[in-house]
């Protein structure tokens, strides 16, 4: 119990431990359409289905389909950073920062592989509480099959 | 059921009125759409008013309680950017269900400088999960334009030269200076790949419309510089593949202007301007092909071609558009159907679409994790 107490918290719902203690993203499928989604729905957006939608732990590599680099963000952001769509390869979709690659348009590829770290930072408006929270990173050759 | 006409339409000059209220910034442009038409506040019979910072402060009624309390029904409206396209439509739609016949459209609003996004309750996450902002979102959608068909920076830029330079020939815009390709790629980067000048002016602002039925129109003898609204569409987003991870504005874009086309009965063929939603240089490029003004990957070229510039084929924000005119949210869906009608009217001075007979006008909102409002509106001569 004292351990679970120390644990910080998720920066969003969806960014969950498992029972080990191991960072994962929790996702929703529809057995209906088979669209997945990140974090917990009961309704499908997509083929409007109810009760067809079941938990399922979203996948921890996939590629960038595209992304920004903010140069100018709210007070208090660090800058410049790589902001990324990617897109999962069990189909979800889902935003976040590229770190381990320079905020350089002639260095970032669409469709490069990358893999989800997880890491405990600090939100801008609570500097004094670090939360559980992800990023992107690029895949090395041997990393697909340690994060399966 | 009846068709329905634009009389009076106008717009105050957009710029930054730290001191004015809300509805005193609404009245004045009430007032010029009153004067526009030769009509009185006595003269109307409901008010749709559109604005968003105060969505929950009776901006219709105080507009009212400085012009003239009749005691029509007021409707108050906040529908993202397009928030004055909906309070005009709300108007239409009344007058085409037979309920009234001469009703006023009023959007309006009072901004801060800086950065729109976020606002999301508990821990923030911008800057570690990605960005909030409203450029990185539209950054993002000009950079899937540039993974399917290599569109360039240069090509995102050359649209905030054309809007910059269309609005020194506009009196009502809030900027009215040119900026060379150089200056607009030199300026501070924002968002890759929309640099400062490639992002809409926060300003305040103020447009009004005053909609009759045909009958209304006829008795009041104002033919001459009636505008017809041929078609009033709107929609919301429609389910998109990535839609949770960016906010798709395309396909409700392309909902509404295939409903719009038909409910018209024209193609794009048939449209001589387009004032449409430049909120960034990379919004503009990406409806290019969703208002069907080209095919499909040519977004480009026809910017290359200079064929939306003044003079060009299908001149598109020949006001200076949101990227110099500015951006008051609420008032920049009547603002664009203000500078429509103002070409249809051959008034429009140094800028005017020579021969225009037949406009459209789009604005589209939403924000992160909310959804998409558009609204299309074809305007035609009377």
């Amino acid at each position: 119990m004292s351990d679970q107490k120390t644990l910080s918290p998720p920066l969003k719902p969806f960014v969950k431990r498992d029972d080990q203690g191991k960072p994962y993203l929790a996702g929703t499928k529809c057995t209906s359409c088979n669209h997945i989604y990140v974090g917990e729905r009961t309704i499908c957006a997509n083929c409007y289905a109810r009760d067809k939608m079941t938990p399922h732990r979203l996948a921890q590599t996939g590629t960038l389909y595209v992304y920004t680099i903010i140069h100018r963000s709210f007070p208090g952001i660090n800058t410049p950073f790589i902001d990324v769509i990617v897109d999962l390869d069990d189909g979800a979709h889902i935003k976040g920062c590229l770190e381990g690659v320079a905020p350089d348009p002639e260095q970032i590829e669409f469709g490069l592989p990358v893999k989800v770290a997880f890491y405990e930072r600090a939100p801008v408006n609570m500097p004094d509480t670090p939360h559980l929270t992800y990023v992107f990173e690029p895949l090395a050759p041997n990393d697909k099959d340690q994060s399966q | 059921m009846s068709d329905v006409y634009i009389v009076g339409i106008d717009m105050i000059r957009f710029g930054r009125f730290p001191d004015r209220t809300v509805p005193s910034l609404a009245a004045e442009s009430a007032l010029l759409a009153l004067d526009d038409c030769g009509l009185s506040i006595k003269d109307m019979q409901a008010l749709y008013c559109g604005n968003l910072g105060q969505a929950a402060g009776m901006v219709g009624q105080r507009m009212l309680g400085e012009i003239g309390q009749t005691g029509i029904p007021v409707t108050n409206v906040a529908n993202a950017c397009a928030t004055g396209a909906t309070a005009f439509r709300d108007a239409w739609m009344s007058i085409k269900a037979g309920i009234y016949d001469t009703v006023m459209a009023v959007g309006v609003e009072q901004m801060g400088k800086g950065l729109l996004g976020g606002g999301n309750r508990g821990p923030s996450s911008e800057g570690l999960i990605g960005s909030g902002t409203m450029p990185a979102m539209f950054s993002q959608i000009g950079m899937e334009h540039a993974r399917r068909y290599g569109t360039t920076f240069d090509q995102f830029a050359r649209i905030s030269v054309k809007n910059h330079w269309h609005s020194t020939m506009n009196a009502k815009s809030m900027y009215r200076k040119e900026t060379p390709l150089d200056e607009v790629l030199g300026a501070e980067m924002i968002a890759w790949p929309n640099t400062k000048l490639m992002c809409s002016v926060n300003v305040d602002g103020s447009a009004a419309a005053v909609l009759v039925s045909e009958k209304k129109m006829k008795q009041l003898g104002l033919q001459d510089r009636a505008i017809k609204v041929r078609a009033s569409e709107m929609s919301s987003n429609p389910f998109a593949e990535r839609e949770m991870a960016m906010p798709d504005f395309s396909a409700a874009t392309r909902v509404a202007a295939k409903n719009a086309y038909e409910q018209a009965g024209v193609g794009p063929e048939d449209i001589n301007l387009v004032e449409l939603h430049d909120c960034f240089a990379t919004a503009e490029m990406v409806h290019y092909e969703n208002l069907a003004l080209c095919k499909d990957g040519e977004a480009g070229k026809l910017i290359d071609d200079g064929e939306t510039q003044l003079g060009g084929r299908i001149p598109v924000n020949v006001s200076g558009g949101l990227l110099s005119k500015g951006h008051p949210l609420g008032a920049t869906g009547i603002a664009n159907i203000y500078e429509v009608s103002t070409h249809l009217r051959a008034e429009a001075g140094d800028r005017q679409v020579q021969g225009a007979r037949m406009g459209l006008t789009h604005v589209v909102g939403g924000g992160p994790g909310m959804g998409t409002a558009c609204a299309i509106h074809i305007l035609e001569k009377a």
